[in-house]
């Protein structure tokens, strides 16, 4: 059993740090494909990643019911790491959380197992953060829609294969819909609910 | 020649020392202290901790010290201090049936269990001027008698005994408080919402509506159960200890109007009720409460709602004074970028209208 | 006495991470109000409480900022939210478009081209550009909800009607990609088309109203009108008297009681940009330095 001791840091320096990763997704989901770096460090559960733990140190609080696929639930570390440093409630019905952390996307449950949020409240979804293996080689996807110039163009290694597919809903569900963060490592990549897939596998 | 403004900077600062100079006022006349506030203008302390939604006797005084006596100033900077305060959850509810009475009246009954007790009252005082109070007046003691054993059961619990008046609603204790100043409004709002934001609402504004239900519109038959001002415990149930640890005591009034019955084919008609809570002495301000808080109910109680009052939405977005005096206030910021786009769009129309006219005089106003 | 003690840009860190989850939702939902729990500021309300805490929610210590009030970096609520900043974050501020990472604007957008990595900041007073139509907030959400826009499109043609126009001069209603009808504070709608397709991402508070919403980076932004009433701009018909710009938006400056006025830029920074450059208009004075009273 970890002791409070032995878990993971959180930041460092907590303003700071939640400022510069904040800018960071802020950036990265006003400019859906493009690549930011989150530079701010903290300890990480095994599970992980950098870019994760920075997210929920910088997004989560007892306000925010914070959902975890099998992988992150595989020992209680990530639960109890997020319990001590945001004070979020895990909680095991994906369909009224907040975000949804996801460490084997190969897994995704599908998109409706999530809060898509009402016509009225499309605010109420789900933001899912899903750990790739790869946000710099892999197959090309060219994205469109607000944020971005023309097109983007994406290379990346992302488990399911069909997430931009799956994606798709998002267009007839709009305003409903599911914004997505990709991590891999620290870099992460913004996919709101209103980015196009225009083309893959270039 | 002409140049732009600057130097606005040190306008604010010059103004804001002026503004220092004329709270003071003249510096021969002696420096009123939070004391003298405190306890002499203490109906005023009780309304800015009632509206600041915080109690603290100390802060609201110099609040009303620093807005020049300007309540609704004073209001505001409690208001900001407490939007900086951390929030450690919300106390056990306060059990106002075991407040410590000093006045405590009834208008439904000739008497009651306990006694009325009229306590500290402007009531049955003849407005006249007291010049006796313009300079050092030192008024006799208070009469002092033990303190009262007997209990002072609420008014509205005897007739609940009977099922003469509605259930108070008993809250679910898993279910968190509503806290507007937490979370954003939506409509319709519970009553937890609706009496958080009657209590943090203008008193004027209040009171307004609540004679509005009175002259019919929103009538709701009310009488005054029962309205007690006195002391009473506050408890915070700590996790680390597992019981409720008492913080203290405060000052409230409360008051408990009995309205109007409602029942049905299958539901005794029983009286209904509108509630009222402040900080301190503030009897005004809970009874013009509990009338809207029975009229806001109408949706609840299936009642057709036509008033003002009765108007969730319109009450509860128009009853927070610092809200408001914030927006009326507003107007005076230079508008004039809105105001010269406007001022282009209306020297187009009247130049239009006055081509279309060809009305001579027109001509000039038109250039 | 409890001592107050502030945090770096005033707010608490679970109100800035309460506004930054808004914040991403807005961006997420272009043009949608997202409701947040405003807190009460050290300022009035309406006086740019929802710019305030946007900013201090975004604003880190690599930050620039720039904040105007009528498109001028001095009118005196633009200088107090300034040293606000300056006071409680300690950030480097400026007057320069260019220069600010973070620009928080009342009524105006700086005449400058913004680009990408820029923050705009509008302070808001009224967010739902169907208020004055309907000023039930349920009814205004379901038309949003169904996207049933045509009370607006009616008032509209009832301004045609009436004035040969369509007699909004500011805080004239846009479309947000092509889905949600969106107030754009009350700047003229002379500056309506530099929302459009902008580089710079677009962020709205309205503190009083709680609500924030945003345009992300080239985001489609069209001003409603109709075929034969298409959207025009409209400025003073006048070179700036002080930098002869002739495409600026203008302040009429009354110069006497004889009917004598003139015009000059209402983004000073643009006019003084222009006037360093070397440019001059009819009245051009060299910029008044501030005297020291003591």
């Amino acid at each position: 059993m970890t002791t409070v001791a032995e878990l993971p840091a959180g930041f460092a320096d907590k303003v700071l740090s939640a400022q510069s990763t904040f800018r960071s997704v802020m950036d990265a989901m006003a400019r859906p494909g493009s690549i930011q770096r989150v530079t701010a460090s903290a300890g990480t559960p095994a599970g992980m990643m950098r870019g994760s733990a920075a997210i929920a140190l910088t997004l989560f609080d007892h306000d925010t019911p914070i959902w975890l696929d099998a992988a992150m639930s595989a020992t209680p570390d990530v639960a109890r790491w997020l319990k001590f440093h945001t004070s979020a409630p895990v909680i095991a019905d994906s369909s009224i959380a907040s975000f949804a952390l996801v460490g084997n996307p190969a897994n995704l449950p599908a998109l409706d197992h999530f809060a898509f949020g009402s016509n009225e409240y499309p605010d109420r979804s789900t933001t899912l953060i899903l750990q790739v293996d790869s946000l710099a080689h892999g197959p090309a996807f060219e994205l469109k829609g607000p944020g971005i110039e023309g097109t983007a163009l994406l290379q990346a290694m992302i488990r399911p294969r069909d997430l931009f597919a799956r994606l798709s809903i998002n267009e007839a569900l709009f305003p409903r819909g599911i914004d997505v963060v990709l991590v891999h490592d620290d870099v992460i990549v913004a996919i709101p609910r209103t980015t196009r897939l225009v083309a893959s596998g270039v | 020649m002409y140049v732009a403004v600057k130097g606005g900077e040190r306008a604010i600062e010059n103004a804001h020392r002026l503004l220092a100079h004329e709270r003071r006022g003249d510096r021969d006349v002696a420096e009123v202290s939070l004391a003298q506030i405190s306890e002499q203008l203490s109906l005023g302390v009780d309304r800015v901790m009632t509206e600041g939604s915080l109690y603290d006797r100390e802060l609201a005084a110099l609040a009303i010290k620093q807005a020049r006596g300007d309540m609704i100033e004073a209001i505001f900077l409690v208001r900001a201090f407490r939007a900086t305060l951390p929030r450690f959850g919300a106390t056990e509810p306060v059990n106002t049936g075991e407040m410590q009475v000093r006045r405590r009246i009834s208008s439904t009954f000739k008497d009651i269990p306990g006694g009325q007790i009229l306590g500290p009252t402007f009531d049955y005082t003849h407005r006249l001027l007291d010049p006796q109070l313009a300079e050092g007046f030192v008024p006799e003691q208070p009469l002092t008698a033990e303190a009262l054993q007997a209990a002072t059961p609420r008014v509205t619990d005897i007739l609940g005994r009977d099922g003469l008046i509605e259930g108070s609603p008993q809250a679910d204790a898993d279910a968190p408080v509503g806290d507007l100043t937490r979370e954003p409004l939506n409509f319709p709002a519970d009553r937890d919402l609706r009496l958080q934001n009657l209590a943090r609402g203008d008193e004027g504004f209040l009171l307004a509506l609540g004679y509005s239900t009175q002259r019919g519109y929103g009538r709701n038959h009310p009488f005054a159960g029962e309205i007690r001002f006195g002391e009473v415990e506050v408890e915070f149930f700590a996790e680390d200890a597992g019981f409720a640890v008492p913080l203290g005591s405060i000052e409230l009034t409360e008051c408990q109007m009995v309205n109007q019955f409602k029942g049905s084919a299958n539901e005794a008609p029983c009286f209904t009720r509108g509630y009222g809570l402040a900080f301190g002495q503030s009897e005004r301000k809970t009874m013009s409460m509990a009338l809207v808080d029975r009229a806001l109910r109408a949706r609840e109680l299936d009642e057709e709602a036509t008033s003002p009052a009765q108007d969730e939405e319109f009450v509860m977005s128009h009853s927070d004074n610092v809200q408001a005096t914030g927006f009326v206030e507003h107007l005076k910021l230079p508008h004039y970028v809105d105001f010269h786009s406007e001022l282009g769009l209306l020297r187009k129309l009247r130049q239009e209208f006055a081509e279309a006219n060809e009305a001579p005089e027109m001509q000039e106003a038109a250039e | 006495m409890n001592a107050p003690t502030y945090n770096f840009a005033y707010l608490d860190e679970q109100t800035k991470r309460m506004i930054r989850r808004a914040i991403l939702k807005a961006i997420a939902i272009p043009g949608y109000q997202v409701p947040f729990a405003s807190r009460e500021m050290p300022m009035p309300y309406g006086w740019g409480t929802g710019g305030v805490q946007v900013t201090a929610a975004i604003l880190g210590p690599q930050d620039v900022l720039k904040v105007i009030d009528q498109g001028s970096d001095d009118t005196t609520n633009a200088i107090s939210i300034r040293k606000f900043f300056g006071k409680t974050a300690g950030v480097e501020t400026t007057t320069s478009t260019t220069d600010a990472t973070v620009i928080q604007t009342r009524h105006r957008i700086p005449e400058a081209p913004l680009h990408a990595g820029q923050v705009l900041v509008y302070q808001v007073p009224i967010p739902e550009p169907l208020r004055f139509l309907e000023p039930r907030e349920t009814e205004t959400r379901r038309m949003h909800a169904l996207a049933e826009y045509g009370l607006m499109h009616v008032k509209l043609y009832e301004d045609i009607a009436r004035f040969g126009h369509i007699a909004t001069a500011y805080a004239y209603p846009v479309k947000v990609n092509a889905r949600y009808v969106m107030d754009p504070s009350p700047t003229p709608k002379f500056d309506n088309p530099k929302m459009d397709n902008c580089p710079a991402l677009q962020l709205f508070g309205a503190g009083r109203e709680k609500r924030i919403y945003a345009i992300p980076p080239y985001t489609t932004v069209v001003s409603l009108d109709f075929e034969d009433h298409p959207f025009t701009r409209y400025r003073f018909d006048a070179p700036c008297a002080l930098c002869g710009a002739a495409d600026s938006y203008l302040d009429e400056i009354v110069t006497d009681d004889k009917g004598g006025r003139m015009f000059v830029c209402s983004d000073t920074d643009f006019c003084e940009q222009r006037q360093a450059a070397g440019h001059h208009g009819a009245l051009s004075a060299a910029p008044h330095k501030e005297k020291a009273h003591v």
